[in-house]
């Protein structure tokens, strides 16, 4: 097993330099200058232009500068928010948790649906229960997360008032109370998040569970005379939920890119709505950094789903 | 379901196609007197915050929506296609360095990039091909660059399982070249599983289209695609639901037709069925 995550640690890290170095070359090949405003300043003669270009080392090619930038970031200097004025390693460790929060909860609201239902849809295939599971489910990964949210938005916040639907990270109120507002300002971010996941994983959980049903080693469970439960939970979801958990890693920096939308329309401050801002006001180190983030999450799930993967098939392991 | 889908598909399309022919009212037609009506005979999806006829809009901005994504689905393909076929049939370092590009591609988080890409090189674009092809080329190009993959693994699955097969080695018998074999013979076996992931790649371009222009990144803004309606829409939701209601209606039920159509495709081409 050790060797297992050691040899997919080894594929990681080429993919994760690799990623690094499409996202620079892409800024370096992008059009604009970071020193084009001040070409226009008549205040700053064009020797000192030189010189500020010669000191920032614009001028080097590509690949120098590729390097200098890895160096950089690896040692923890992330670079300085042209728009916010603080370091970009401050501003998004601010918002990371949120972001996490909203997402992590997500994830776990779509497996608990996600989870039972497709089970119970592929006991019984092609029943009244399925048939509605599946429709819904259609109808459910059909829906644009930003529709939903707008949706429920116009249906709790505007005509009932149930719910706030501006996030607020400061409420002002201790202990039970506290609990209280945070959950009802996260339950619609996280129903349009996690709801739209569930649709998609029930139906892979329904054809996964359909694919194990009829192996014989479950008949051989049954004809012992285990009880139907222990069958389905203890034989059948076990080996089922292999290729689902792998799914569901995989899915998570979709689920982030997601996490975008959603962070917009419900004015969530986390990392997505960072890079909404930072795109429109131009905010380049800001917009390398997030956008590195996001590429580093990608390589640490597939990585995650590797060694889940491993851990769970141990045929898998030995290869 | 599936030949519901269809016929819902038709319908709109022929919609978005004919009937900007039959509702002749212009879609820049600023009426402040009629802002924010709710649907009614003269303006039967209403109005929006500037008195622009909805139904009009909508017909507009779907020609645009459904272009973005059959040409995106289109660019999807055929890189796929290409790349896969390339690989399938060669083995060996080609095919190794190849699966090693798509699974490096693979790893690239897509939405992120896609607002990337759209931010450093709209400008450029827009400044050499004008605003709206320009827009137009980078978004099919960016979202059809980002679904190319499971594609081309798709088709070199199919090569792989394909070229062992009996008539492939009678052909080659027979002195038919390499290109030749491809083409004639084994990519017309191969294309069951494409066009299944191709009718899923128009929902997802569709829905990656509305996205971008929903973060107020994709087309201009005085291009009306279903996305940017929503966008405009979702500042008036209190008072004027039918706006915002229309255009997601307009975009849900096209993405649930396309997928039907995906899902019956899948189990009519698909000879494992499950009893």
């Amino acid at each position: 097993m050790g060797k297992y995550i050691l040899r997919r640690l080894i594929i990681a890290l080429p993919s994760l330099l690799g990623i690094s170095l499409i996202l620079f070359v892409l800024l370096a090949l992008a059009p604009g200058d970071p020193f084009g405003e001040l070409a226009t300043n008549t205040n700053i003669p064009p020797e000192v232009r030189a010189a500020l270009r010669v000191k920032f080392g614009i001028d080097d090619p590509v690949f120098v500068r590729y390097v200098r930038w890895l160096v950089a970031m690896l040692q923890g200097d992330w670079g300085f928010s042209f728009s916010s004025r603080i370091n970009v390693d401050q501003l998004i460790l601010q918002r990371v948790p949120t972001t996490l929060f909203v997402v992590g909860s997500s994830q776990i609201l779509a497996l608990a649906v996600a989870l039972p239902v497709g089970v119970y849809a592929a006991m019984r295939p092609y029943s009244i229960f399925d048939q509605i599971a599946n429709t819904l489910a259609f109808v459910g990964f059909s829906l644009p997360t930003f529709f939903t949210g707008l949706l429920l938005i116009l249906i709790f916040s505007v005509n009932l008032g149930w719910l706030p639907f501006v996030y607020r990270t400061d409420i002002a109120a201790t202990g039970w109370h506290w609990y209280w507002e945070n959950f009802k300002q996260a339950i619609m971010p996280v129903a349009v998040l996690g709801l739209f996941q569930a649709a998609s994983y029930t139906r892979y959980v329904r054809s996964a569970v359909l694919d194990v049903i009829r192996l014989d080693y479950v008949t051989t469970a049954r004809s012992k005379g285990l009880h139907e439960g222990k069958v389905i939970v203890k034989h059948v979801v076990r080996n089922a939920l292999i290729p689902v958990v792998t799914l569901v890693a995989l899915q998570m920096p979709a689920v982030f890119g997601g996490a975008i939308v959603t962070e917009q329309i419900f004015r969530i401050p986390g990392i997505g709505s960072l890079l909404i801002t930072a795109i429109l006001a131009n905010d380049t180190p800001v917009i390398m950094a997030v956008t590195f983030v996001f590429a580093c999450l990608v390589v640490v799930f597939n990585l995650l789903a590797d060694i889940i993967y491993g851990w769970l098939d141990p045929r898998i392991s030995y290869r | 379901m599936a030949v519901a889908s269809v016929v819902i598909l038709t319908v709109l399309t022929s919609a978005v196609v004919l009937g900007p022919l039959i509702w002749r009212v212009p879609i820049n037609e600023i009426d402040f007197t009629a802002r924010l009506t709710s649907p009614s005979w003269q303006h039967p999806f209403g109005t929006d915050d500037l008195g622009q006829d909805l139904l009009a809009r909508m017909l507009y901005g779907g020609r645009i929506s459904l272009a973005v994504g059959f040409a995106a689905m289109a660019v999807a393909i055929v890189a796929g296609t290409l790349i896969g076929a390339i690989s399938g049939i060669s083995r060996g370092s080609v095919d190794a360095v190849l699966m090693w590009v798509t699974d490096l591609f693979l790893a690239l988080p897509q939405l992120p990039l896609l607002l990337l890409v759209i931010y450093l090189f709209r400008d450029f674009l827009k400044n050499w091909v004008g605003p709206e092809a320009g827009v137009f080329i980078l978004i099919v190009m960016v979202i059809g660059g980002f679904r190319w993959m499971p594609v081309a693994r798709l088709v070199r699955a199919q090569f792989l399982s394909l070229r062992e097969k009996e008539f492939v080695e009678a052909a080659r018998a027979l002195g038919a070249t390499t290109p030749r074999l491809v083409i004639r013979h084994i990519l017309p076996n191969s294309l069951g599983p494409v066009i299944v992931a191709g009718t899923i790649d128009v929902a997802a371009a569709i829905i990656a289209e509305s996205t971008l222009s929903f973060l107020g990144l994709g087309f201009p803004p005085d291009i009306p695609t279903w996305g940017r309606l929503l966008f405009d829409a979702k500042d008036y939701l209190d008072i004027a639901p039918h706006w915002a209601l229309f255009a997601g209606a307009a975009i849900f039920l096209t993405v649930l037709a396309i997928n039907f159509i995906g899902d019956g495709l899948r189990d009519a081409l698909d000879p494992r069925k499950v009893m």
